[in-house]
């Protein structure tokens, strides 16, 4: 294994070896986590910055615990209470952080591209925690983490991802990282959230619900993100969810081993029914967990140096 | 490169093993307080090697940890990120004697890393350390109590300590 990046921009540009190498991490973190001293070294005088210039409660509160877990100093950075009301610039917001000699800046933005554009501009290390529709690495990896953990490999899985995979960078970030690990992805939803470009990224796509799940090993289900829609893409909540959410009827027609998973914030009552998302079968709550542990495992990898990993 | 020579043969490696094994008997007298804890890769493989043969000295089970110590690493930031290998800690240290077992013993920092990463679990009695190969070059004021044999080294040359491996025998190499 080994990890020679600088920053975590995206899934599409990781070798297999490279997201093999974070899952093995992972799990070691997930041990540490485990531990009565759940507190490691690793980061000890680095400073974590946290520049969420969209609203993130669980993946910031995720990173900022990753950072503290690791010794690292982490410093909050929201978009209500910054500079970019008063108009400041995104490069001009980090060449400050920077200033302040932040050696990790975690960044959530609106915009596609927005940490690979810092990543060009500043010193620091860039970590992508969501940029628009397009990629949300992190969550991939917790993701393929927790179903390595569960199903004890990736390769040849089928997992179907269904919901609104238009304007989800969940959605393109797992498909990356998913079809690197081998496993057969089905996208289904909504024709119009659901386009037949996907196909172009190595998965298929169906609209038909029942098929989709049939033989699932994973049911990957996602938020209709209505602040990314500009106008209405069906024709209402109550018909998304009695064509496309996940209900016991349904779910009694998927194989009895198929887990189901979620990103957050799920939705009850919408794509997922409210007793389905605490069932036994759910690793929605898990993958909180394995998130932490996977945002170690970034910190601690992006942390490295250059050359080889040998140690004297 | 000229070819490795080898320090330690299979034969020797266990000859080294028993007589340390006999030294951390004769240092600690309540064999029950004992635990070893290996440093992985190879200080692990040592350990149960080490725990067998005291077990039998001492007729009564010898508890072996492993304990991954690169998260406590001083250097984390001037190479690549070191593969974390899992730590297995099946007993409370507090209270016993730890005697920590590594392969090569070199800078000392290591050893330092792994009192460190020790303290995370639990406060022990005493920590004592037993390695294979004492090869110097010491950074940190630290030193061993048990070692299996001495090697004067230059420092550019490597110490490997090959345990296990399938179709190979057990050996211990200098390469220059």
């Amino acid at each position: 294994m080994s990890w020679n990046r600088k920053h975590l921009l995206d899934i599409e540009s990781l070798s297999v070896d490279e997201i093999v190498t974070v899952l093995d991490t992972a799990r070691a973190f997930k041990a540490v986590g485990e531990r009565a001293i759940k507190k490691v070294p690793a980061l000890r005088g680095k400073t974590v910055v946290n520049l969420f210039i969209e609203p993130s409660t669980r993946t910031r509160i995720s990173f900022e615990l990753a950072a503290q877990r690791l010794t690292a100093d982490i410093v909050n950075f929201s978009a209500d209470a910054s500079s970019f009301k008063k108009g400041e610039t995104l490069k001009d917001t980090a060449r400050n952080l920077e200033a302040l000699n932040a050696d990790f800046i975690v960044i959530r933005h609106s915009a596609s591209g927005a940490p690979h554009f810092l990543s060009r501009v500043v010193n620091a290390s860039i970590i992508n925690a969501g940029d628009g529709a397009h990629e949300h690495p992190t969550q991939a990896l917790l993701d393929a983490f927790t179903i390595r953990e569960h199903k004890g490999k990736i390769a040849g899985l089928n997992v179907t991802i269904l919901g609104d995979i238009l304007y989800s960078r969940v959605a393109r970030s797992n498909i990356w990282a998913l079809t690197k690990l081998g496993a057969k992805v089905t996208l289904c939803g909504p024709s119009t959230l659901v386009p037949k470009t996907f196909e172009q990224m190595g998965c298929r796509v169906t609209y038909d619900v029942d098929e989709a799940l049939r033989d699932a090993d994973i049911i990957h289900l996602l938020r209709i993100q209505h602040e990314r829609q500009r106008k209405t893409m069906f024709p209402g909540i109550g018909e998304y969810t009695s064509l496309f959410g996940l209900n016991p009827a349904r779910l009694a027609k998927t194989r009895p081993d198929a887990l189901i998973m979620h990103p957050g914030p799920i939705n009850r009552g919408v794509e997922i029914d409210s007793e389905i998302a605490d069932c036994g079968r759910s690793l929605i709550l898990e993958q909180v967990t394995n998130g932490l542990a996977a945002r170690m495992a970034v910190l601690f990898l992006l942390n490295g140096g250059k050359g080889p990993q040998e140690v004297a | 490169m000229s070819d490795p020579a080898v320090i330690l043969n299979a034969a020797a490696i266990q000859r080294a093993l028993t007589r340390i094994a006999h030294e951390i008997a004769e240092r600690n007298e309540v064999g029950a307080e004992v635990v070893l804890v290996g440093i992985p890769l190879v200080g692990d493989q040592l350990a149960f090697r080490l725990g067998k043969i005291l077990s039998d000295i001492w007729k009564l089970p010898v508890p072996v940890g492993v304990l991954d110590v690169s998260l406590h690493r001083d250097d984390l930031d001037q190479r690549a990120a070191p593969t974390i290998h899992p730590t297995v800690m099946p007993f409370d240290v507090t209270g016993r004697t730890v005697v920590l077992v590594d392969d090569v013993f070199f800078t000392g920092r290591t050893t330092r890393a792994a009192m460190d990463a020790l303290n995370d679990f639990g406060r022990p009695k005493n920590i004592q350390l037993a390695v294979l190969v004492d090869r110097g070059h010491r950074q940190l004021p630290v030193r061993a109590d048990f070692v299996g044999k001495n090697v004067p080294t230059a420092l550019a040359e490597k110490v490997r300590v090959r345990l296990d491996t399938p179709g190979r025998p057990d050996e211990v190499v200098l390469e220059k």
